[in-house]
């Protein structure tokens, strides 16, 4: 069967509290069997938008379609959808095999389908032998997966997870990004997860919608998120870069020249929403780990520049170096693997060292 | 050895004693949990323990004519349970009792569901507008029912003028119903607060939950907002429940003979026979009856509460 790429289809959605444009025109297309994740600062109306798909929060306008029905103004308990809450909203008064039953006790299973359907999640989200604790009596991450076991046990068609990990510590959060795409790729249901932190995004999802002010400014797979960001803002916010100012001076057999201050004249690729006008201001951004440090000065034709090293850091499995460049405010951050022992040695502070990269390691991106 | 002796306590009985209660203390967790205690426990025993000791021991003796025989009998008892009127007037004072605590949280549970749920701003001033009436006088509110339920009162006046009866109705007041009714009002603003308190303290991610998981808003009551007030409502009910059996201005002021309840005799047994040691025995057996009918209500809920899972 052919998936469909709009399984999940926003169009134009809007929500405001008050003057609050929580989310703002946000118009989306996830497809079936997906994990695509919601990212955004706080308050950027990650969690707004996805209670919009649970049903939780009405809409003031657009519409919501999922598996092609119009599902806009579908009240939140017929909807095919279930959602993983922040806090795992364990109904404290039931235990471990209660919670997971609650949601089939309506569908008109008998007794003994409803304890065989309990007894998959519950071995689907491993937690067999714990049916009979009571809410009070299991961890954070058992919490976590009789949430997802009581959610999943109803075949929805999509699961919504609002921060699943971030009630988790660190090392079981790292370990359930692990799991939680492992389970998402077993039962095969789409799955739609809100986070602020970006490296959970960028290890978990198919996809990632980035969020700001309520709209979603780029909607793309890690990879081209962080290699090739649309704006300044997204370059920011996922990962780190380097700015420099530039302007452009010409065009030259498809590409860009511009002209970036103390880096120089460049050729670059321009940016996919189309070239920019000579004369027009842009911004070069240079992520810290494609810039290499040297003390000689390059080759000539090679992409350089001079600075002074101000600042190095030696972090385990990689150094972390400060360059500041003459006629530039801000230093530039480079940072360089530890591939051999000896690669955080000899670096005195002060020195004058010389900055080179690769053509291909820049960006062109809108002011 | 030397880690030993750098341990070791101070010399002296008393610098030895000092130890010790300073590792008792700061061992033992039940014992500084009594300490920090021991100011409620001394109100306890000195507001609670003394006087229902004191009724206890007053119940033991009897009466003869003016003077108290100081011997220790189980007279009154035997009196007061071989005496079916007592044992009615206490079964009829509990039976009364439930009935008002049952109207009071029925009354009582919208309310408190209203505020926690439907007001989102300013909720401390709904719940001191709902309390307020419980700042006037019990006896004023008892009195505002008569004027309400006598025989020339709100209501029959109000149908005469109105044409739906020409003689004043007789059942309105002086029977059991009219201390329900009054009874009810009286207590509903102390059963509201308990009630509120279980609702508004709900996480309501709990009942996102129940809907997400497809539940109509009458089967998350049901399944969930309801299991998880219930602590509230045992207390709203043990609240009103407990003083109104032993109430006796109501009873007297609108309940006429049948509405008549076992405080009125405790009343008179204290104050008009001045038989002091069986008022005392008839206070025990009635508390009896109220611990006993309590625990058989709590048991009867957790019941409930646990097959409605
Ligand atoms: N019920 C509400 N009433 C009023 N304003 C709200 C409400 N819910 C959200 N907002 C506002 O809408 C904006 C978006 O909120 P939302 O909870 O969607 O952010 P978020 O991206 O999930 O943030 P976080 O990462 O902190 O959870 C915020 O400015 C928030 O203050
Ligand atoms: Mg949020």
């Amino acid at each position: 069967m052919e998936k469909r790429s709009d399984f999940v289809s926003l169009r134009d959605v809007s929500k405001h509290f008050g003057t609050v444009r929580a989310v703002d025109g946000v118009s989306l297309d996830i497809a079936q069997g997906e994990f695509f994740a919601l990212l955004g600062p706080s308050g950027c109306g990650k969690t707004t938008l996805l209670r919009i798909l649970g049903g939780f929060e009405a809409s003031n306008s657009g519409s919501v379609h999922i598996d092609g029905a119009d599902l806009t103004i579908e009240p939140a308990n017929q909807r095919p959808v279930n959602m993983v809450f922040q806090n795992y909203a364990i109904f404290p008064h039931m235990n471990v095999r209660q919670n997971i039953a609650y949601g089939l006790r309506k569908d008109g299973l008998s007794k003994a389908e409803i304890s065989q359907r309990v007894d998959e999640a519950v071995a689907t989200v491993k937690l067999e032998g714990l049916g009979d604790r009571g809410s009070h009596e299991i961890s954070g991450g058992q919490r976590q997966r009789v949430a997802l076991a009581r959610a999943l046990i109803k075949h929805p068609k999509v699961l919504l997870l609002d921060e699943p990990l971030s009630a988790l510590d660190k090392n079981l959060r790292e370990q359930m990004r692990v799991e939680l795409r492992a389970l998402q790729q077993k039962v095969g249901i789409t799955f739609i997860f809100v986070t602020h932190d970006q490296e959970e995004a960028l290890s978990m999802a198919d996809r990632i919608a980035v969020m700001f002010e309520g709209e979603v400014r780029q909607v793309d797979t890690p990879a081209r998120l962080y290699e090739a960001p649309a704006s300044r803002e997204v370059a920011a916010f996922i990962g780190s870069m380097n700015f420099f100012d530039a302007s452009v001076v010409g065009a030259e057999g498809g590409k860009i020249i511009v002209d970036a201050g103390p880096l120089g004249k460049m050729s670059m690729a321009p940016p996919e929403e189309g070239a920019p006008v000579k004369g027009e201001a842009v911004t070069v951004g240079i992520r810290p780990e494609k810039l290499t440090l040297g003390e000689a000065p390059p080759s000539a034709g090679a992409n350089a520049i001079k600075g002074k090293l101000t600042a190095a850091s030696y972090l385990g499995e990689r150094n972390h170096f400060f360059v500041t460049v003459d006629g530039m405010d801000e230093p530039i951050s480079v940072a360089s693997q530890n591939s051999s022992p000896m690669d955080h040695k000899g670096w005195s502070e002060g020195g004058e060292v010389w900055l080179t990269w690769e053509p291909a390691g820049a960006r062109l991106l809108r002011a | 050895m030397t880690s030993e002796a750098q341990t070791a306590p101070p010399a002296g009985t008393i610098g030895r004693l000092r130890t010790v209660v300073k590792g008792a203390i700061f061992r033992n967790a039940g014992l500084r949990g009594y300490i920090l205690l021991s100011p409620t426990l001394l109100v306890l025993l000195g507001a609670m323990c003394l006087p229902v000791g004191i009724l206890a021991v007053y119940s033991l003796w009897t009466q003869s004519g003016v003077e108290i025989d100081h011997t220790l009998t189980l007279a009154n008892y035997l009196k007061i349970f071989n005496k079916p009127s007592y044992m009615l007037l206490i079964g009829k004072s509990v039976l009364i009792s439930l009935t008002v605590t049952l109207a009071t949280v029925l009354l009582a549970y919208p309310i408190a569901y209203f505020i926690a749920f439907k007001i989102k701003r300013h909720k401390i001033v709904w719940l001191i507008l709902i309390t307020i009436p419980f700042v006037t006088s019990y006896l004023l509110r008892v009195f505002a029912w008569k004027i309400i339920l006598g025989y020339n009162g709100i209501i029959n006046s109000g149908l005469k003028w109105l044409g739906v009866i020409d003689q004043p109705l007789t059942f309105l007041l002086h029977n059991p119903t009219a201390v329900v009714i009054t009874l009810a009002h009286a207590w509903a603003p102390i059963a509201i607060l308990p009630i509120f308190v279980s609702l508004e303290k709900m996480d309501r991610s709990l009942l996102e939950a129940a809907t997400d998981l497809g539940d109509s808003p009458l089967q998350r009551f049901l399944r969930v907002t309801l299991p998880l007030s219930i602590p509230g409502v045992v207390a709203a009910a043990m609240l009103v429940f407990i003083p109104t059996v032993g109430d006796y201005i109501t009873p007297q002021l609108v309940g006429g003979p049948d509405g008549m309840m076992v405080g009125s005799l405790m009343h008179a047994m204290f104050f008009r026979a001045n038989d002091w040691p069986l008022g005392s025995a008839l206070a025990i057996v009635s508390a009896l009856a109220i611990t006993v009918t309590s625990l058989g209500v709590w048991f009867l809920t957790k019941q409930a509460r646990e097959r409605a899972v």
